[in-house]
Protein backbone atom coordinates (compact mmCIF):
# COMPACT_ATOMS: atom_id res chain seq x y z
CA UNK A 1 0.00 0.00 0.00
CA UNK A 2 2.79 2.34 1.01
CA UNK A 3 4.67 1.40 -2.11
CA UNK A 4 1.73 2.11 -4.37
CA UNK A 5 1.10 5.42 -2.64
CA UNK A 6 4.71 6.31 -3.11
CA UNK A 7 4.50 5.28 -6.73
CA UNK A 8 1.36 7.33 -7.10
CA UNK A 9 3.13 10.33 -5.62
CA UNK A 10 6.08 9.92 -7.94
CA UNK A 11 3.80 9.53 -10.95
CA UNK A 12 1.95 12.72 -9.97
CA UNK A 13 5.22 14.61 -9.63
CA UNK A 14 6.44 13.29 -12.97
CA UNK A 15 3.21 14.30 -14.64
CA UNK A 16 3.35 17.79 -13.17
CA UNK A 17 6.96 18.19 -14.33
CA UNK A 18 6.07 16.92 -17.77
CA UNK A 19 3.13 19.31 -18.10
CA UNK A 20 5.30 22.21 -16.97
CA UNK A 21 8.08 21.30 -19.35
CA UNK A 22 5.81 21.09 -22.39
CA UNK A 23 4.02 24.32 -21.56
CA UNK A 24 7.22 26.23 -20.89
CA UNK A 25 8.96 24.99 -23.98
CA UNK A 26 5.96 25.64 -26.22
CA UNK A 27 5.63 29.15 -24.83
CA UNK A 28 9.32 30.00 -25.21
CA UNK A 29 9.77 28.33 -28.60
CA UNK A 30 6.78 30.22 -29.93
CA UNK A 31 8.03 33.57 -28.68
CA UNK A 32 11.57 33.10 -29.93
CA UNK A 33 10.70 30.96 -32.94
CA UNK A 34 13.69 28.82 -32.10
CA UNK A 35 13.07 25.41 -30.54
CA UNK A 36 16.73 24.50 -29.98
CA UNK A 37 17.54 27.80 -28.26
CA UNK A 38 14.42 27.51 -26.11
CA UNK A 39 15.42 23.97 -25.08
CA UNK A 40 18.92 25.08 -24.12
CA UNK A 41 17.65 28.04 -22.15
CA UNK A 42 15.08 25.93 -20.35
CA UNK A 43 17.69 23.29 -19.49
CA UNK A 44 19.85 26.01 -17.96
CA UNK A 45 16.89 27.41 -16.06
CA UNK A 46 16.19 23.97 -14.58
CA UNK A 47 19.85 23.56 -13.62
CA UNK A 48 19.78 26.99 -12.02
CA UNK A 49 16.64 26.11 -10.08
CA UNK A 50 18.38 23.05 -8.67
CA UNK A 51 21.13 25.36 -7.39
CA UNK A 52 18.96 28.10 -6.00
CA UNK A 53 15.71 26.54 -4.79
CA UNK A 54 17.19 24.27 -2.12
CA UNK A 55 18.97 27.28 -0.60
CA UNK A 56 16.39 30.02 -1.05
CA UNK A 57 13.20 28.02 -1.10
CA UNK A 58 10.88 27.13 -3.96
CA UNK A 59 9.30 30.27 -5.45
CA UNK A 60 5.56 30.82 -5.17
CA UNK A 61 5.12 30.22 -8.89
CA UNK A 62 7.86 27.79 -9.98
CA UNK A 63 6.78 27.70 -13.62
CA UNK A 64 6.88 31.47 -13.97
CA UNK A 65 10.27 31.52 -12.25
CA UNK A 66 11.62 28.97 -14.73
CA UNK A 67 10.08 30.84 -17.63
CA UNK A 68 11.62 34.16 -16.63
CA UNK A 69 15.00 32.52 -16.02
CA UNK A 70 14.89 30.87 -19.44
CA UNK A 71 13.70 34.09 -21.09
CA UNK A 72 16.51 36.03 -19.46
CA UNK A 73 18.93 33.44 -20.77
CA UNK A 74 17.48 33.75 -24.27
CA UNK A 75 17.71 37.55 -24.18
CA UNK A 76 21.20 37.33 -22.81
CA UNK A 77 22.11 34.89 -25.57
CA UNK A 78 20.71 37.25 -28.19
CA UNK A 79 22.67 40.16 -26.73
CA UNK A 80 25.82 38.09 -26.51
CA UNK A 81 25.53 37.18 -30.14
CA UNK A 82 25.58 40.89 -30.89
CA UNK A 83 28.33 41.99 -28.53
CA UNK A 84 30.28 38.75 -28.21
CA UNK A 85 30.67 39.55 -24.52
CA UNK A 86 29.09 36.83 -22.54
CA UNK A 87 30.88 34.89 -19.78
CA UNK A 88 30.32 35.84 -16.15
CA UNK A 89 27.49 38.31 -16.60
CA UNK A 90 25.15 35.64 -18.01
CA UNK A 91 24.77 33.81 -14.72
CA UNK A 92 23.88 36.99 -12.89
CA UNK A 93 21.01 37.94 -15.13
CA UNK A 94 19.75 34.39 -15.42
CA UNK A 95 17.94 34.17 -12.11
CA UNK A 96 14.79 36.27 -11.88
CA UNK A 97 14.67 38.92 -9.17
CA UNK A 98 11.81 39.22 -6.73
CA UNK A 99 10.62 42.45 -8.28
CA UNK A 100 10.27 41.04 -11.77
CA UNK A 101 6.62 40.52 -12.60
CA UNK A 102 5.63 36.92 -13.12
CA UNK A 103 3.59 36.52 -16.28
CA UNK A 104 0.99 33.82 -16.78
CA UNK A 105 2.07 31.15 -19.20
CA UNK A 106 -0.50 30.49 -21.91
CA UNK A 107 -0.68 26.86 -23.02
CA UNK A 108 0.75 26.74 -26.53
CA UNK A 109 1.36 22.99 -26.66
CA UNK A 110 -1.26 22.52 -29.36
CA UNK A 111 0.52 25.06 -31.55
CA UNK A 112 3.79 23.27 -30.86
CA UNK A 113 2.23 19.95 -31.90
CA UNK A 114 1.13 21.47 -35.18
CA UNK A 115 4.67 22.73 -35.75
CA UNK A 116 6.07 19.24 -35.07
CA UNK A 117 3.62 17.73 -37.55
CA UNK A 118 4.20 20.39 -40.21
CA UNK A 119 4.59 19.06 -43.79
CA UNK A 120 7.91 20.95 -44.07
CA UNK A 121 9.36 18.67 -41.37
CA UNK A 122 10.72 15.29 -42.46
CA UNK A 123 8.00 12.72 -41.70
CA UNK A 124 10.48 10.51 -39.83
CA UNK A 125 11.33 13.39 -37.48
CA UNK A 126 7.78 14.45 -36.55
CA UNK A 127 7.07 11.93 -33.82
CA UNK A 128 10.54 12.16 -32.22
CA UNK A 129 10.31 15.96 -32.28
CA UNK A 130 6.94 15.87 -30.56
CA UNK A 131 8.19 13.46 -27.90
CA UNK A 132 11.21 15.63 -27.22
CA UNK A 133 9.57 19.05 -27.20
CA UNK A 134 6.16 18.35 -25.67
CA UNK A 135 7.24 15.65 -23.23
CA UNK A 136 10.94 16.41 -22.75
CA UNK A 137 12.14 12.88 -23.57
CA UNK A 138 15.84 12.54 -24.31
CA UNK A 139 17.14 11.81 -27.80
CA UNK A 140 18.72 8.57 -26.50
CA UNK A 141 15.44 7.26 -25.16
CA UNK A 142 13.62 8.16 -28.37
CA UNK A 143 16.37 6.63 -30.51
CA UNK A 144 16.10 3.28 -28.75
CA UNK A 145 12.35 3.17 -29.09
CA UNK A 146 12.59 3.91 -32.80
CA UNK A 147 15.46 1.49 -33.29
CA UNK A 148 17.71 4.22 -34.62
CA UNK A 149 21.24 5.04 -33.48
CA UNK A 150 21.31 7.88 -30.91
CA UNK A 151 23.67 9.78 -33.21
CA UNK A 152 21.28 9.57 -36.14
CA UNK A 153 18.35 10.57 -33.94
CA UNK A 154 20.25 13.56 -32.57
CA UNK A 155 21.04 14.76 -36.06
CA UNK A 156 17.49 14.18 -37.27
CA UNK A 157 16.13 16.28 -34.40
CA UNK A 158 18.66 19.09 -34.92
CA UNK A 159 17.85 19.23 -38.60
CA UNK A 160 14.15 19.47 -37.85
CA UNK A 161 14.69 22.30 -35.36
CA UNK A 162 16.92 24.17 -37.79
CA UNK A 163 14.19 23.82 -40.38
CA UNK A 164 11.56 25.29 -38.05
CA UNK A 165 13.84 28.26 -37.42
CA UNK A 166 14.98 28.77 -41.02
CA UNK A 167 11.60 28.37 -42.69
CA UNK A 168 9.83 30.34 -39.98
CA UNK A 169 7.02 27.81 -39.49
CA UNK A 170 4.25 29.65 -37.65
CA UNK A 171 3.36 28.52 -34.12
CA UNK A 172 -0.37 28.59 -34.64
CA UNK A 173 -3.42 26.43 -35.07
CA UNK A 174 -3.96 26.24 -38.85
CA UNK A 175 -7.03 27.79 -40.44
CA UNK A 176 -10.07 25.79 -41.52
CA UNK A 177 -8.77 25.22 -45.07
CA UNK A 178 -5.77 23.17 -43.98
CA UNK A 179 -6.80 22.12 -40.50
CA UNK A 180 -7.95 18.64 -41.54
CA UNK A 181 -4.73 17.64 -43.22
CA UNK A 182 -2.51 19.17 -40.58
CA UNK A 183 -4.48 17.47 -37.82
CA UNK A 184 -4.00 14.14 -39.58
CA UNK A 185 -0.22 14.62 -39.41
CA UNK A 186 -0.41 15.31 -35.70
CA UNK A 187 -2.59 12.26 -35.07
CA UNK A 188 -0.33 10.04 -37.16
CA UNK A 189 2.75 11.25 -35.30
CA UNK A 190 1.14 10.35 -31.97
CA UNK A 191 -0.04 6.97 -33.25
CA UNK A 192 3.48 6.23 -34.53
CA UNK A 193 4.79 6.70 -30.99
CA UNK A 194 2.20 4.21 -29.75
CA UNK A 195 3.11 1.72 -32.47
CA UNK A 196 6.77 1.83 -31.48
CA UNK A 197 5.81 1.25 -27.89
CA UNK A 198 3.46 -1.58 -28.80
CA UNK A 199 6.15 -3.30 -30.86
CA UNK A 200 8.66 -3.23 -28.09
CA UNK A 201 6.49 -4.07 -25.07
CA UNK A 202 7.74 -7.64 -25.33
CA UNK A 203 11.30 -6.58 -24.89
CA UNK A 204 12.87 -7.63 -21.62
CA UNK A 205 15.31 -4.78 -22.02
CA UNK A 206 14.22 -1.90 -19.78
CA UNK A 207 16.12 0.65 -21.85
CA UNK A 208 13.79 -0.18 -24.72
CA UNK A 209 10.67 0.35 -22.67
CA UNK A 210 7.78 1.24 -24.88
CA UNK A 211 6.36 4.66 -25.58
CA UNK A 212 2.73 3.64 -25.16
CA UNK A 213 2.23 5.74 -22.03
CA UNK A 214 3.88 8.72 -23.69
CA UNK A 215 1.66 8.40 -26.76
CA UNK A 216 -1.46 8.22 -24.60
CA UNK A 217 -0.27 11.28 -22.73
CA UNK A 218 0.15 13.21 -25.99
CA UNK A 219 -3.33 12.18 -27.12
CA UNK A 220 -4.76 13.32 -23.79
CA UNK A 221 -3.11 16.71 -24.22
CA UNK A 222 -4.54 16.92 -27.71
CA UNK A 223 -8.06 15.96 -26.58
CA UNK A 224 -7.86 18.44 -23.73
CA UNK A 225 -6.91 21.24 -26.11
CA UNK A 226 -9.22 20.20 -28.98
CA UNK A 227 -12.14 18.42 -27.35
CA UNK A 228 -14.31 18.91 -30.43
CA UNK A 229 -12.09 16.86 -32.74
CA UNK A 230 -13.65 13.41 -33.25
CA UNK A 231 -10.51 11.79 -34.63
CA UNK A 232 -8.43 12.95 -31.67
CA UNK A 233 -11.03 11.31 -29.41
CA UNK A 234 -10.98 8.24 -31.65
CA UNK A 235 -7.20 7.97 -31.43
CA UNK A 236 -7.20 8.23 -27.66
CA UNK A 237 -10.00 5.64 -27.45
CA UNK A 238 -8.08 3.29 -29.75
CA UNK A 239 -4.91 3.48 -27.69
CA UNK A 240 -6.79 3.04 -24.41
CA UNK A 241 -8.58 -0.04 -25.74
CA UNK A 242 -5.23 -1.59 -26.70
CA UNK A 243 -3.58 -0.50 -23.48
CA UNK A 244 -6.39 -1.92 -21.34
CA UNK A 245 -5.39 -5.42 -22.50
CA UNK A 246 -1.65 -5.05 -21.98
CA UNK A 247 -1.55 -7.08 -18.75
CA UNK A 248 -3.40 -9.95 -20.43
CA UNK A 249 -1.18 -10.03 -23.51
CA UNK A 250 1.70 -11.36 -21.49
CA UNK A 251 1.36 -13.92 -18.72
CA UNK A 252 4.57 -15.11 -17.02
CA UNK A 253 6.49 -13.77 -19.98
CA UNK A 254 4.40 -15.79 -22.42
CA UNK A 255 2.57 -14.18 -25.30
CA UNK A 256 -1.22 -14.65 -25.21
CA UNK A 257 -3.27 -13.83 -28.34
CA UNK A 258 -6.51 -11.89 -27.95
CA UNK A 259 -8.81 -14.90 -28.36
CA UNK A 260 -7.12 -16.71 -25.45
CA UNK A 261 -6.70 -13.75 -23.10
CA UNK A 262 -8.08 -13.86 -19.58
CA UNK A 263 -10.55 -10.96 -19.59
CA UNK A 264 -10.18 -10.69 -15.82
CA UNK A 265 -6.75 -9.21 -16.53
CA UNK A 266 -8.16 -6.44 -18.68
CA UNK A 267 -8.23 -2.96 -17.21
CA UNK A 268 -11.97 -2.36 -17.04
CA UNK A 269 -12.04 1.34 -16.12
CA UNK A 270 -9.65 2.05 -18.97
CA UNK A 271 -11.77 0.13 -21.47
CA UNK A 272 -14.88 2.00 -20.21
CA UNK A 273 -13.12 5.32 -20.65
CA UNK A 274 -12.27 4.30 -24.22
CA UNK A 275 -15.90 3.34 -24.84
CA UNK A 276 -17.10 6.73 -23.55
CA UNK A 277 -14.59 8.60 -25.69
CA UNK A 278 -15.65 6.66 -28.75
CA UNK A 279 -19.32 7.44 -28.08
CA UNK A 280 -18.54 11.15 -27.70
CA UNK A 281 -16.57 11.03 -30.96
CA UNK A 282 -19.47 9.37 -32.75
CA UNK A 283 -21.79 12.16 -31.62
CA UNK A 284 -19.62 14.71 -33.42
CA UNK A 285 -20.41 13.16 -36.80
CA UNK A 286 -16.91 13.40 -38.25
CA UNK A 287 -16.04 9.83 -39.24
CA UNK A 288 -12.41 8.80 -39.69
CA UNK A 289 -9.91 5.97 -39.59
CA UNK A 290 -9.00 6.24 -35.92
CA UNK A 291 -12.64 6.04 -34.89
CA UNK A 292 -13.00 2.99 -37.16
CA UNK A 293 -10.00 1.32 -35.56
CA UNK A 294 -11.34 2.13 -32.11
CA UNK A 295 -14.74 0.75 -33.12
CA UNK A 296 -13.11 -2.54 -34.16
CA UNK A 297 -11.46 -2.74 -30.76
CA UNK A 298 -14.76 -1.96 -29.07
CA UNK A 299 -16.55 -4.77 -30.91
CA UNK A 300 -13.74 -7.24 -30.21
CA UNK A 301 -13.94 -6.41 -26.51
CA UNK A 302 -17.71 -6.84 -26.49
CA UNK A 303 -17.63 -10.17 -28.27
CA UNK A 304 -15.13 -11.48 -25.72
CA UNK A 305 -17.27 -10.25 -22.83
CA UNK A 306 -20.69 -11.27 -24.05
CA UNK A 307 -19.67 -14.30 -26.07
CA UNK A 308 -21.78 -12.99 -28.94
CA UNK A 309 -20.69 -13.76 -32.50
CA UNK A 310 -19.67 -10.36 -33.82
CA UNK A 311 -17.37 -11.50 -36.62
CA UNK A 312 -19.51 -9.92 -39.31
CA UNK A 313 -19.48 -6.38 -37.86
CA UNK A 314 -15.74 -6.72 -37.30
CA UNK A 315 -15.29 -7.68 -40.96
CA UNK A 316 -17.46 -4.76 -42.13
CA UNK A 317 -15.47 -2.31 -40.05
CA UNK A 318 -12.18 -3.73 -41.34
CA UNK A 319 -13.43 -3.28 -44.90
CA UNK A 320 -14.25 0.37 -44.25
CA UNK A 321 -10.92 0.91 -42.57
CA UNK A 322 -8.95 -0.66 -45.44
CA UNK A 323 -10.82 1.55 -47.87
CA UNK A 324 -10.13 4.61 -45.76
CA UNK A 325 -6.48 3.84 -45.11
CA UNK A 326 -5.10 1.02 -47.29
CA UNK A 327 -1.94 0.39 -45.30
CA UNK A 328 -0.32 -3.02 -45.26
CA UNK A 329 -1.37 -3.44 -41.63
CA UNK A 330 -5.01 -2.66 -42.34
CA UNK A 331 -5.11 -4.96 -45.38
CA UNK A 332 -3.65 -7.86 -43.42
CA UNK A 333 -6.22 -7.09 -40.71
CA UNK A 334 -9.00 -7.23 -43.29
CA UNK A 335 -7.78 -10.60 -44.59
CA UNK A 336 -7.83 -11.93 -41.03
CA UNK A 337 -11.41 -10.71 -40.55
CA UNK A 338 -12.41 -12.19 -43.90
CA UNK A 339 -10.99 -15.56 -42.84
CA UNK A 340 -13.08 -15.40 -39.67
CA UNK A 341 -16.29 -14.82 -41.64
CA UNK A 342 -15.72 -16.64 -44.94
CA UNK A 343 -13.19 -19.27 -43.94
CA UNK A 344 -9.41 -19.61 -44.16
CA UNK A 345 -9.35 -20.29 -47.91
CA UNK A 346 -11.02 -16.97 -48.81
CA UNK A 347 -8.91 -15.12 -46.29
CA UNK A 348 -5.76 -16.66 -47.69
CA UNK A 349 -6.72 -15.75 -51.24
CA UNK A 350 -7.21 -12.14 -50.16
CA UNK A 351 -3.95 -12.16 -48.25
CA UNK A 352 -1.79 -13.54 -51.04
CA UNK A 353 -3.02 -10.85 -53.43
CA UNK A 354 -0.95 -8.30 -51.53
CA UNK A 355 2.19 -7.28 -53.43
CA UNK A 356 5.27 -9.27 -52.48
CA UNK A 357 7.46 -6.19 -52.25
CA UNK A 358 5.59 -5.05 -49.14
CA UNK A 359 4.84 -8.44 -47.59
CA UNK A 360 8.34 -9.91 -47.83
CA UNK A 361 9.49 -8.63 -44.45
CA UNK A 362 6.13 -7.76 -42.88
CA UNK A 363 5.82 -10.10 -39.92
CA UNK A 364 2.02 -10.01 -39.38
CA UNK A 365 1.51 -11.10 -43.00
CA UNK A 366 3.53 -14.27 -42.46
CA UNK A 367 1.98 -14.95 -39.05
CA UNK A 368 -1.54 -14.79 -40.52
CA UNK A 369 -0.53 -16.81 -43.57
CA UNK A 370 0.95 -19.51 -41.36
CA UNK A 371 -2.16 -19.63 -39.22
CA UNK A 372 -4.55 -19.86 -42.18
CA UNK A 373 -2.45 -22.50 -43.96
CA UNK A 374 -2.34 -24.52 -40.77
CA UNK A 375 -6.13 -24.31 -40.44
CA UNK A 376 -6.51 -25.56 -44.01
CA UNK A 377 -3.99 -28.31 -43.39
CA UNK A 378 -3.43 -29.04 -47.07
CA UNK A 379 0.09 -27.77 -47.68
CA UNK A 380 2.56 -28.71 -44.99
CA UNK A 381 5.56 -27.31 -46.85
CA UNK A 382 3.99 -23.87 -47.36
CA UNK A 383 2.78 -23.83 -43.76
CA UNK A 384 6.28 -24.51 -42.50
CA UNK A 385 7.79 -21.83 -44.73
CA UNK A 386 5.27 -19.24 -43.55
CA UNK A 387 5.90 -20.12 -39.89
CA UNK A 388 9.63 -19.81 -40.37
CA UNK A 389 9.27 -16.38 -41.91
CA UNK A 390 6.93 -15.23 -39.14
CA UNK A 391 9.32 -16.52 -36.47
CA UNK A 392 12.38 -15.08 -38.19
CA UNK A 393 10.87 -11.64 -38.62
CA UNK A 394 9.68 -11.01 -35.08
CA UNK A 395 11.70 -8.97 -32.63
CA UNK A 396 9.67 -10.19 -29.72
CA UNK A 397 11.08 -13.17 -27.83
CA UNK A 398 7.65 -14.11 -26.42
CA UNK A 399 5.99 -14.02 -29.85
CA UNK A 400 8.91 -16.06 -31.23
CA UNK A 401 8.42 -18.73 -28.57
CA UNK A 402 4.64 -18.72 -29.13
CA UNK A 403 5.00 -19.21 -32.88
CA UNK A 404 7.63 -21.93 -32.50
CA UNK A 405 5.16 -23.75 -30.26
CA UNK A 406 2.35 -23.31 -32.79
CA UNK A 407 4.48 -24.42 -35.72
CA UNK A 408 5.21 -27.75 -34.12
CA UNK A 409 1.52 -28.58 -33.64
CA UNK A 410 1.13 -31.08 -36.44
CA UNK A 411 -2.62 -31.62 -36.13
CA UNK A 412 -3.36 -28.45 -38.15
CA UNK B 1 -9.37 -6.27 -53.35
CA UNK B 2 -6.89 -6.24 -56.25
CA UNK B 3 -7.46 -2.52 -56.67
CA UNK B 4 -6.95 -2.05 -52.98
CA UNK B 5 -3.75 -4.04 -53.13
CA UNK B 6 -2.47 -1.96 -56.00
CA UNK B 7 -3.10 1.21 -54.07
CA UNK B 8 -1.01 -0.22 -51.26
CA UNK B 9 2.10 0.39 -53.29
CA UNK B 10 1.24 4.02 -53.68
CA UNK B 11 0.25 4.48 -50.09
CA UNK B 12 2.54 6.88 -48.33
CA UNK B 13 2.11 5.00 -45.11
CA UNK B 14 3.79 1.90 -46.41
CA UNK B 15 7.24 1.13 -45.16
CA UNK B 16 9.40 -0.53 -47.76
CA UNK B 17 12.64 -1.70 -46.31
CA UNK B 18 14.19 -3.10 -49.45
CA UNK B 19 13.07 -0.49 -51.89
CA UNK B 20 15.12 2.01 -53.85
CA UNK B 21 18.08 1.87 -56.17
CA UNK B 22 20.06 4.36 -54.08
CA UNK B 23 23.54 3.70 -52.76
CA UNK B 24 23.85 0.65 -50.54
CA UNK B 25 25.88 0.30 -47.40
CA UNK B 26 27.51 -2.86 -46.14
CA UNK B 27 27.22 -3.78 -42.50
CA UNK B 28 28.47 -6.70 -40.50
CA UNK B 29 26.00 -7.95 -37.94
CA UNK B 30 27.94 -9.69 -35.20
CA UNK B 31 25.98 -12.04 -32.99
CA UNK B 32 27.09 -12.30 -29.39
CA UNK B 33 25.79 -14.99 -27.10
CA UNK B 34 26.37 -15.88 -23.49
CA UNK B 35 28.24 -19.11 -24.06
CA UNK B 36 27.34 -20.79 -20.76
CA UNK B 37 23.65 -19.97 -21.14
CA UNK B 38 23.50 -21.08 -24.74
CA UNK B 39 25.35 -24.33 -24.01
CA UNK B 40 22.76 -25.08 -21.33
CA UNK B 41 20.01 -24.51 -23.90
CA UNK B 42 21.61 -26.60 -26.62
CA UNK B 43 22.24 -29.49 -24.25
CA UNK B 44 18.67 -29.50 -22.97
CA UNK B 45 16.45 -31.80 -25.01
CA UNK B 46 13.39 -29.59 -24.49
CA UNK B 47 15.04 -26.24 -25.15
CA UNK B 48 17.42 -27.18 -27.95
CA UNK B 49 14.60 -27.37 -30.51
CA UNK B 50 13.27 -23.83 -30.00
CA UNK B 51 16.87 -22.50 -29.91
CA UNK B 52 17.69 -23.86 -33.35
CA UNK B 53 14.18 -23.14 -34.69
CA UNK B 54 14.62 -19.46 -33.84
CA UNK B 55 18.01 -19.25 -35.57
CA UNK B 56 16.88 -21.20 -38.62
CA UNK B 57 13.79 -19.03 -38.94
CA UNK B 58 15.83 -15.83 -38.65
CA UNK B 59 18.23 -16.93 -41.35
CA UNK B 60 15.26 -18.24 -43.34
CA UNK B 61 13.73 -14.77 -43.28
CA UNK B 62 17.00 -12.93 -43.88
CA UNK B 63 18.42 -14.84 -46.85
CA UNK B 64 15.41 -14.69 -49.24
CA UNK B 65 15.58 -10.87 -49.17
CA UNK B 66 18.82 -11.12 -51.12
CA UNK B 67 20.69 -8.69 -48.88
CA UNK B 68 23.17 -11.18 -47.40
CA UNK B 69 26.65 -11.13 -48.95
CA UNK B 70 28.18 -13.72 -46.65
CA UNK B 71 27.80 -15.18 -43.21
CA UNK B 72 28.97 -17.95 -40.93
CA UNK B 73 28.19 -19.52 -37.63
CA UNK B 74 31.18 -20.23 -35.43
CA UNK B 75 32.06 -23.14 -33.20
CA UNK B 76 32.06 -22.30 -29.47
CA UNK B 77 34.89 -20.08 -28.11
CA UNK B 78 36.35 -23.13 -26.38
CA UNK B 79 37.41 -24.25 -29.86
CA UNK B 80 39.33 -21.01 -30.42
CA UNK B 81 43.12 -20.61 -30.48
CA UNK B 82 44.72 -17.16 -30.10
CA UNK B 83 48.11 -16.25 -31.50
CA UNK B 84 50.32 -13.29 -30.64
CA UNK B 85 53.95 -12.35 -31.13
CA UNK B 86 55.61 -10.72 -28.14
CA UNK B 87 59.11 -9.44 -28.82
CA UNK B 88 59.45 -11.95 -31.61
CA UNK B 89 58.29 -14.80 -29.41
CA UNK B 90 55.23 -16.71 -30.41
CA UNK B 91 52.51 -16.93 -27.83
CA UNK B 92 49.77 -19.41 -28.57
CA UNK B 93 46.80 -19.73 -26.23
CA UNK B 94 43.80 -21.98 -26.12
CA UNK B 95 40.56 -20.07 -26.08
CA UNK B 96 39.39 -16.65 -27.26
CA UNK B 97 41.37 -13.39 -26.99
CA UNK B 98 39.25 -11.99 -24.19
CA UNK B 99 37.34 -14.15 -21.78
CA UNK B 100 34.04 -12.32 -21.46
CA UNK B 101 30.55 -13.58 -20.73
CA UNK B 102 29.31 -12.89 -24.24
CA UNK B 103 31.26 -14.25 -27.16
CA UNK B 104 31.05 -13.90 -30.91
CA UNK B 105 28.91 -16.76 -32.18
CA UNK B 106 28.53 -15.83 -35.83
CA UNK B 107 28.10 -13.02 -38.28
CA UNK B 108 26.50 -11.95 -41.55
CA UNK B 109 27.48 -9.15 -43.90
CA UNK B 110 24.42 -7.48 -45.40
CA UNK B 111 23.94 -4.78 -48.02
CA UNK B 112 21.15 -2.31 -47.17
CA UNK B 113 20.29 1.35 -47.86
CA UNK B 114 21.20 2.65 -44.41
CA UNK B 115 21.94 1.97 -40.76
CA UNK B 116 18.24 2.01 -39.86
CA UNK B 117 17.63 -0.99 -42.11
CA UNK B 118 20.63 -2.82 -40.63
CA UNK B 119 19.37 -2.14 -37.08
CA UNK B 120 15.93 -3.50 -38.00
CA UNK B 121 17.53 -6.82 -38.98
CA UNK B 122 19.73 -6.79 -35.90
CA UNK B 123 16.69 -6.43 -33.65
CA UNK B 124 15.01 -9.45 -35.21
CA UNK B 125 17.95 -11.70 -34.44
CA UNK B 126 17.34 -14.19 -31.61
CA UNK B 127 20.67 -13.11 -30.08
CA UNK B 128 19.22 -9.61 -29.62
CA UNK B 129 16.75 -11.09 -27.12
CA UNK B 130 19.25 -12.94 -24.91
CA UNK B 131 22.67 -11.62 -25.99
CA UNK B 132 23.43 -8.70 -28.21
CA UNK B 133 24.08 -7.81 -31.81
CA UNK B 134 26.77 -5.39 -32.87
CA UNK B 135 26.30 -3.59 -36.16
CA UNK B 136 29.39 -2.20 -37.90
CA UNK B 137 29.85 -0.65 -41.32
CA UNK B 138 32.24 -2.55 -43.57
CA UNK B 139 35.16 -0.42 -44.79
CA UNK B 140 34.66 0.34 -48.47
CA UNK B 141 38.00 -0.09 -50.24
CA UNK B 142 36.58 0.27 -53.75
CA UNK B 143 37.22 4.03 -54.03
CA UNK B 144 40.61 4.21 -52.37
CA UNK B 145 42.61 4.20 -55.61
Amino acid sequence: MDGSLQQHGRRAAENAARTSYGRLLAYLARQWRDVAAAEDALAEAFARALDIWPAQGVPANPDAWLMVAARNRLRDGARARKTREQTASSLLVLAPTETEDMPTIADKRLELMFVCGHPAIDAAARTPLMLQTVLGLTAERIASSFLVSPDTMGRRLSRAKARIKDTGIAFEVPGEDELGERMENVLEAIYAAYGQGWDSTGSDDQTRKGLTEEAIWLARVLVELRPEDAEALGLLALMLFCESRSAARRVDGRYVPLAEQDTALWDLPMAREAEDLLRTAGGLKQPGRFQLEAAIQSVLVQSRWTGADLRLPVWTLHGLLAQNAPTIGNLVGLAAATAEVHGPETGLRELTQLPEAVTMDYQPYWALKAQLLQQLGTDRQATETAFRRAIGLTEDGAVRAYLIGKSTQRDG
Amino acid sequence: MAALAASVLQSRMIRLSNQGQGPKMRYMLMFYENEAEVAAQRDNAERAGPYWDAWNAYMGALYPTGIVLRGDALLPPSAATSVRLEGGNRLVQDGPVAVTKEQLAGYVVIEVPDLDAALAWAARCPAATYGHVEVRPVLDLSNQG
